[in-house]
């Protein structure tokens, strides 16, 4: 009964909007930035390198270099700041979490364009 | 507000966002409905409460007669759990106690009992500091000295020391309703409460705690 309720719940706190992404994808994610009583939309854009968590508390990191630096952002998927997510690019990787590329930079830190079969 | 409490059981713990977008950490119950068994009043029983049970399925054969006699008398269907209550104003024998008592942003009290722990050390039960580690130390996690000794020739009664841990009583207090879901019985609390999931619980309001609007 308990687990039942729990999926009840989860489910209502879960966003259907959000497009199929996977680690080594490349996508925008419009953000929503509150300024004193005015809201805009933020787009951050790079790479997806990890997916963690499950249900309603999933959690998901981009990783992009901005001025020489990399910088990475943690999103919850099913936050209501997040407008809309973009897939720019699908990656081909073979991990799923690619921590790595943060001691990689420049032509080493390239990520494959999955060949769609 | 009539009844100033109600009887649960833990569902499990997830987060919801807040309207603002705030990320909250939540604790669901499965909140009643109860029903009122008993009502005391201060002529006979010498305080005024209400007497209320947790409605669940529940076996005929697994009633005493005494208690069966307690629920027909009340004209209530026999529950397992039964919790006293203050009320104010107007409460009878079988009234539905129902989650939507609550509001959002009441200030609560939820009594639960504890996860057992088992047999633990007193660094984990006592918060100990323990030895170090390394550097030639042979003492790690043992409780040091337990007292003098000619005088006063015993430990002294209350010696903290390690033992069964968990599974106590435990109220935590002026924890917020986060939202009320009367459709399904559901109660999200903020933060956590004691106790594992199926536990009973006992959602009660805060003495002089705030109510939400």
């Amino acid at each position: 009964m308990a687990q039942d309720f729990m999926k009840l719940v989860e489910s209502r706190e879960t966003r259907t909007d959000i497009p199929a992404f996977s680690p080594g994808d490349t996508v925008k994610v419009h953000v929503k930035v509150k300024e004193g009583d005015k809201e805009r939309i933020q787009i951050f854009q790079g790479l997806v390198i990890s997916r963690k968590g499950g249900g309603a508390r999933q959690m998901f990191t981009v990783r992009k270099i901005s001025g020489g630096i990399g910088v990475e952002r943690m999103f919850p998927l099913n936050s209501p700041s997040i407008d809309r997510i973009e897939v720019e690019r699908h990656g081909r990787v073979r991990r799923a979490k690619l921590y790595y590329l943060r001691d990689l930079r420049g032509k080493a830190a390239r990520i494959e364009e999955k060949r769609k079969g | 507000m009539a009844i100033a409490g109600i009887i649960g059981k833990k569902v499990g713990m997830t987060q919801v966002f807040a309207d603002d977008g705030a990320l909250v950490p939540v604790t669901v119950i499965q909140a009643g409905p109860c029903l009122v068994v008993q009502k005391k009043t201060s002529e006979k029983d010498g305080y005024d409460a209400v007497q209320v049970g947790l409605v669940e399925k529940i076996s005929n054969r697994r009633i005493t007669s005494a208690a069966r006699g307690h629920f027909e008398k009340a004209g209530v269907p026999p529950v397992r759990t039964l919790v006293e209550f203050p009320y104010e104003g107007d409460a009878n024998v079988g009234d539905r106690v129902q989650v939507d008592i609550f509001k959002a942003g009441d200030s609560i009290d939820v009594v639960g009992q504890s996860k057992g722990k088992g047999f633990q050390g007193v660094m984990k039960r006592h918060h100990f500091a323990g030895g170090r580690a390394t550097h030639g130390s042979m003492f790690h996690r043992a409780p040091g000295s337990i007292g003098a000794s000619a005088f006063p020739s015993r430990v002294m009664k209350g010696m903290r020391m390690g033992g069964r841990m968990g599974g106590d009583q435990v109220t935590v207090k002026n924890l917020r309703v986060a939202k009320v879901d009367a459709e399904n019985n559901l109660l999200y609390i903020r933060g956590a409460v004691p106790g594992g999931k199926n536990g009973l619980v006992v959602v009660r309001f805060s003495r002089n705690g705030k109510r939400g609007e």
